[in-house]
């Protein structure tokens, strides 16, 4: 269940991080979800519903696929949480679900969402498809052209996709867009984050919903192992939804380490990086209280990483808070260590990662476990909306091989 | 330092109570120095009253007109010390009430203290923070900003509920910031302000602080509607609009006021 001492306050906080900072404008929608999401999520009707399209819609629960190759590569025994065979390709179906049924709930009729990979938008405009409610997707211009697949599924699908063009024209910029559409429609909208951010009580929620991920781990380890702890969890962080689903129900267990993967795309020191929580500052970014990329004026500095998933200047609130008080341990991998791992799992296991996915892949070279260890990967996604990513780069760096 | 001296939002209101016009401009723009120049012809026209927005590299609550005046003033080398480097000559020029509005970022990155402690020393009147919660506002702004005399607006919505409206009228100091409609800034969509049954019923409440309109209060029309239900109103986007086109700041800007002011003191008369 639930922890305390990890877990939201009454307050909206995990220890100073979280809280909503909105606009007054939008204080009726993010009270009325937070008056309500818990009670709605707890009703017999609600988990019904849930527990029924998680199954037989989303092919869930997912496996836990022992990487033989992999254990014997890195000399450990290594598990992957296969997220990537959702329906959809990602563990943002998980989220999209949860929410579109509250959504419903609450009387909403139009739903807008942000997305930077395209696999939330995708997965907001499936749950649209399914419930018959109007979609508009706010994507930036960059991810748009990097993630051209989502587009034409989310298009195919019957979604609006709205080009954020502001800013760095990705994910910071597409939800900046998503929540002006919220401001100018609030009686009619609801509004689908795709990640741990926002204000609360979305971290929370969007938490509670990717909590499955951690939930089943731990059954299907007692079957497979004997044990429902591994040693280590591992799994990339954008906004860290998969993280914080699969740290979930292990955030009281303090055996299990419990590592999350920032993108430190061309290098931390490179100016081309979203490792947020090694290079930002506590501020507020997108109604939350959290770690964020700014310069000393206080404005956010524009992230960068290959990945359009983890290119992100935020991170959740509740993983700068267990990152303060080092319940679990942040690490951050470049372009080219997430692409040697996409090569590495695809030729190795024939699985091939999304580029966010593979960031948390990527970590397995650079820790030290011992051949006993029990190490579970949080594997988000599946890498078919990337493919062009790796075809160009796999190509540009032929000769530096 | 004469911190009890009082403050200049107190005594407009105390002087007038009607058709109380408050201009918004965002600093830096369209050039960096320009900030004090536009306030010095503000302060030759009819406003009442000013607020100097603090670009931000996000700003959620605006539309296109202050998104893109603040890239350019950000581009232009603004940051919040210059600002205030740049106020410090501001009490040389104008006394008119003057109130600075932003997002709780750039004030947290300066530091609370530090910021209401400069906008005492630059004569600043009062702070617009819209994305401030309440319990914050309780226990971190309140004791400072009374420490420094500085007024914090707070701001409601014609959906705010009205316990809520009360609660919030209660800490609000300067006047209450009511926005008129569930929109953006900047958002002309609508060719009349939402001057509907809720509007009106949130100006008849019995509420301590005086009422100002903003949001969407585009020109004359606008302005005269919403001073019918409320002491004043806000023009923010169409000013920024003005500011960004004009090639004679010298003649557009009184004129843009007296546009705007004209037809209401012929209505008086
Ligand atoms: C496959 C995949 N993994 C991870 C992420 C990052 O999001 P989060 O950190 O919220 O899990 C994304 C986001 O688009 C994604 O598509």
């Amino acid at each position: 269940m639930a922890t305390n001492k990890f877990n939201v306050n009454d307050q909206g906080y995990y220890g100073e991080y979280g809280g909503a900072y909105i606009p007054e404008i939008l204080f009726n929608n993010v009270e009325e979800l937070k008056n309500n999401y818990l009670q709605i999520m707890e009703s017999d009707s609600f988990k019904n519903e849930f527990e029924d399209l998680l199954k037989n819609y989303v092919g869930r629960p997912t496996p836990l696929y022992h990487a033989k190759n992999l254990s014997a590569q890195f000399n450990t025994t290594i598990y992957l949480k296969r997220e990537d065979l959702n329906h959809t390709g990602a563990h943002k179906i998980n989220n999209a679900l949860g929410q579109i049924l509250l959504a419903k709930r609450l009387g909403k009729k139009r739903i807008i969402a942000e997305t930077g990979a395209g696999q939330h938008g995708v997965a907001t405009a499936t749950a649209c498809a399914l419930m018959g409610l109007e979609c508009i997707i706010y994507m930036g211009e960059i991810d748009i052209e990097r993630q051209a697949p989502n587009v034409a599924r989310m298009n195919l699908l019957g979604a609006t996709v709205v080009a954020a063009l502001s800013g760095s024209r990705t994910l910071k910029d597409a939800t900046n867009e998503a929540i002006r559409d919220w401001i100018n429609n609030t009686e009619t909208t609801y509004y689908i984050i795709g990640s741990v951010v926002g204000p609360h009580p979305y971290p929370d929620m969007v938490a509670r919903f990717q909590s499955v991920i951690s939930k089943e781990m731990k059954s299907q380890l007692l079957q497979r192992v004997g044990k429902e702890n591994p040693d280590y969890v591992i799994a990339c962080v954008g906004g860290g939804s998969n993280a914080a689903g699969a740290f979930y129900h292990y955030l009281d267990n303090e055996e299990v380490q419990l590592i999350g993967v920032e993108a430190s795309g061309k290098g931390i020191d490179t100016g081309h990086t979203a490792a947020t929580l090694t290079i930002g500052k506590p501020g507020i970014i997108h109604g939350s209280k959290t770690y964020l990329m700014q310069n000393e004026d206080g404005q956010i500095t524009e992230p960068y990483s290959l990945s359009a998933g983890l290119d992100y200047p935020g991170i959740g609130p509740i993983h700068s808070f267990l990152h303060d008080v080092k319940r679990a341990k942040y690490l951050h991998v470049t372009d080219a260590e997430a692409m040697h791992a996409v090569v590495n799992l695809t030729q190795k296991e024939g699985i091939i990662p999304a580029l966010e996915s593979a960031h948390a892949l990527a970590v397995l070279s650079k820790l030290n476990f011992k051949e006993n260890e029990i190490v579970v990967v949080n594997l988000s996604g599946r890498g078919d909306k990337d493919l062009n990513t790796y075809i160009n780069y796999l190509n540009e760096n032929k000769h530096a091989k | 330092m004469k911190i009890n001296m009082q403050n200049r939002i107190d005594h407009l209101f105390e002087r007038k109570q009607k058709n109380i016009l408050s201009i918004f401009l965002t600093a830096g723009y369209p050039n960096l120095t320009d900030t004090l120049p536009i306030i010095k012809i503000l302060d030759t026209t009819e406003v009442d009253l000013l607020e100097i927005g603090i670009p931000f590299s996000d700003p959620i609550a605006d539309g296109p007109i202050i998104q893109q005046s603040s890239m350019t003033a950000l581009n232009n080398g603004t940051t919040l010390k210059v600002m205030f480097e740049q106020l410090k000559d501001l009490r040389k020029i104008t006394q008119l009430p003057i109130l600075l509005m932003g997002y709780l970022n750039s004030v947290m990155q300066y530091g609370v203290e530090p910021f209401y402690k400069n906008c005492h020393e630059s004569g600043i009147d009062g702070v617009i923070l819209p994305d401030l919660p309440l319990d914050e506002f309780d226990t971190v702004h309140k004791p400072l900003s009374e420490k420094y005399n500085i007024k914090v607006a707070l701001i409601i919505s014609p959906l705010t509920p009205v316990s809520r409206i009360k609660a919030i009228d209660e800490r609000s100091s300067g006047f209450l910031y009511l926005v008129s409609s569930n929109s953006t800034t900047g958002n002309f969509k609508t060719n009349t302000i939402n001057l509907n049954e809720s509007l009106k019923h949130i100006t008849s409440l019995p509420l301590k602080n005086k009422i100002l309109i903003g949001f969407g209060i585009k020109g004359q029309k606008e302005f005269s509607e919403a001073c019918e239900v409320a002491n004043g109103a806000i023009i923010g986007s169409s000013f920024v609009n003005l500011l960004g086109n004009s090639t004679d700041l010298q003649k557009d800007i009184p004129e843009f006021i007296s546009k705007i002011k004209e037809p209401i003191k012929t209505i008086q008369s």
